[in-house]
């Protein structure tokens, strides 16, 4: 801990304002990860065979490049020159980006745990000194640095495309948007990790999961609106439901590199990460709950 | 003499629309040093006294312990080996990234890991297939890599489902040889096995479960003079096949 204090505090000083804010919001998201230190070796070892996976199995691939390929074709496309166009084809990236981060984060999440089930590779893997605790933690870590990863692929992507025709380059903005959908993938990671245990089969987990995070972000901000339409006792149902779901939506900020607004407050960034992070721990404390008393083999 | 293993008055069950008994009544221990064969029929319980001791089914009732630690704690596991009935490993890793990856679990200092790697590769024979990823071995050189990964720790206790199934005679040969080397080391192995004659080479006592109860349990030779009888027979009268 006092390390990382220390680390924190050196790299803070001498930059702007806005750096050491970016700095130290990455390291309160890591600040969990310090309180289990000693374990944490397996935890990293988990993700790191988790990682490394994904990037063997070539599935993977196909939507990445898929995706690559629209944000080059929408990139050329910007000889119109007309500056709505070039917006509309930007949302339309950033809309990509959003449903292949979505799906590849679920799919690969929901999967992990039925397949070392099914393929048998719990069984070595929990007869060594490792808690189903730590197994639960490196899987969500190295889904969650694996989706990271593929998000960074992504913007700097986008950034490259759209900056070399627009000559602007709001780095901030596409860190702010980067970051933001980073820590909604750690919730929908944490929910899908959680979804495996419960539900049997991966692909009803992922789907139910896949309406329910599509719902949250087209309808979750609107559930009090919806609720004061209601007559009792639906009101309070949709109330609680409101209060209760965690609320990705505010996590999509598309707009901020569409437009070109100004930048989010770096302490909304920060809350809304913390928020996140809330969420994230608990559905990972669920998943570790459901877990840990479940008989292997049936 | 210390025990290493200790089950007491164990009672397993599978869940289900109708439970199953696996194991009742159970008693069992194995001392340090001792090689310990485990035998029975098919289905007779044998793998679940493993996933019991290992930590992956729950017993019902009655206690479990592996160096008198209780087995539902982790660290309970921390000096044993295990291999597993069926063999299946990552496969999308080579056979040193899996043995490096059980290393790092097992909290290994970095500095050690590559010659505990180099070791036990050299030990299963599997040198030269060290940098292929799994799911281009054969299913001997698979179960060579469960063996060497049951022996990355340098463990004080071996858990063995079945370790010859699969494997060629020379295979089998080199098992039974790597029993007898740990047994010298002062190591516990506690297997499971159908091979009646390698039992009776390697084995200092044997138990023979049938139905998930425990019918007989001595030393090979005691058996065969109480039964009056080579091992296969004496084996057959004790489960009571007819
Ligand atoms: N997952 C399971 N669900 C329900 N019953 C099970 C399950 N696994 C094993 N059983 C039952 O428990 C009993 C003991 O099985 P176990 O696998 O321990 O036998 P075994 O002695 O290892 O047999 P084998 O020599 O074939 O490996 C069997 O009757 C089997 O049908
Ligand atoms: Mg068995």
């Amino acid at each position: 801990m006092k390390g990382y204090m220390k680390g924190k505090s050196k790299k803070a000083k001498g930059k702007k304002p806005d750096q050491s804010v970016a700095v130290s919001l990455f390291a309160f998201c890591l600040l969990p990860f310090a309180f289990c230190l000693p374990p944490m070796n397996s935890v990293l070892a988990i993700a790191n065979v988790t990682v490394k996976e994904l990037y063997r199995r070539k599935d993977f691939y196909v939507l990445f490049v898929l995706s690559a390929l629209i944000i080059l074709v929408a990139g050329a496309a910007n000889f119109f020159n007309d500056d709505k166009i070039v917006r509309y084809l930007k949302e339309l990236c950033l809309l990509l980006i959003w449903i292949s981060a979505l799906v590849i984060a679920v799919t690969t999440a929901a999967r992990q745990i039925p397949a070392e089930r099914e393929q048998r590779t719990i069984f070595p893997l929990l007869a060594k000194p490792v808690t189903r605790g730590q197994v639960i933690a490196g899987k969500f870590l190295g889904c969650w640095l694996a989706t990271g990863l593929a998000l960074v692929m992504f913007y700097v992507f986008l950034a490259v495309v759209s900056g070399s025709r627009e000559h602007a380059w709001p780095l901030l903005n596409y860190f702010q948007a980067a970051w933001l959908q980073w820590m909604f993938l750690g919730v929908v990671i944490a929910m899908a990790v959680l979804g495996s245990i419960v539900f049997a089969a991966p692909s009803s987990n992922s789907t139910i999961l896949l309406i329910v995070v599509v719902g949250i972000l087209l309808l979750g901000g609107h559930l009090n609106q919806v609720a004061l339409e209601q007559a009792e006792p639906m009101r309070s149902v949709t109330y609680t439901i409101y209060f209760l779901i965690p609320h990705l939506e505010w996590f999509d900020v598309r707009d901020l590199v569409v437009h070109d607004q100004g930048l989010i407050a770096w302490w909304a960034v920060a809350a809304a990460s913390a928020y996140a992070l809330i969420y994230t721990v608990f559905f990972l404390f669920a998943a570790w709950v459901a877990f840990r008393r479940k008989a292997l083999n049936t | 003499m210390d025990a290493i293993v200790k089950i007491e008055n164990l009672r397993a069950e599978y869940g289900g629309a109708v439970p199953k008994v696996a194991l009742q009544g159970l008693n069992l221990t194995v001392n340090a040093g001792e090689v310990f064969g485990f035998l029975g029929p098919n289905g007779a319980g044998k793998t679940t006294t493993m996933n019991v001791l290992l930590g992956f089914v729950n017993a019902t009732s009655g206690t479990a312990q592996l160096f008198g630690v209780d087995v539902r704690q982790p660290i309970a596991r921390q000096r044993i080996g295990y291999l597993p009935e069926l063999t299946y490993y990552y496969k999308f890793l080579t056979a040193e990234e899996i043995l490096r990856f059980y290393a790092k679990i097992f909290g290994i200092a970095k500095s050690e890991i590559e010659s505990c790697i180099d070791a036990v590769l050299k030990l299963v024979e599997l040198d030269h297939a060290r940098k292929r990823q799994i799911k281009t071995y054969s299913k001997g050189m698979q179960q060579r890599v469960g063996l060497a990964q049951a022996l990355i720790n340098n463990p004080d206790l071996l858990i063995l489902d079945e370790p010859t199934s699969g494997l060629d005679p020379i295979g089998r040969m080199q098992v039974r040889q790597i029993i007898l080397r740990l047994k010298n080391e002062g190591k516990t192995v506690f297997f499971s096995s159908h091979e009646l004659g390698e039992v009776e080479t390697v084995c200092d006592r044997v138990a023979i479960l049938a139905g998930g109860e425990l019918k007989a349990e001595g030393s090979v030779s005691d058996l065969t003079q109480k039964y009056n009888a080579p091992l296969e027979q004496t084996f057959l009268k004790i489960i009571g096949y007819k």
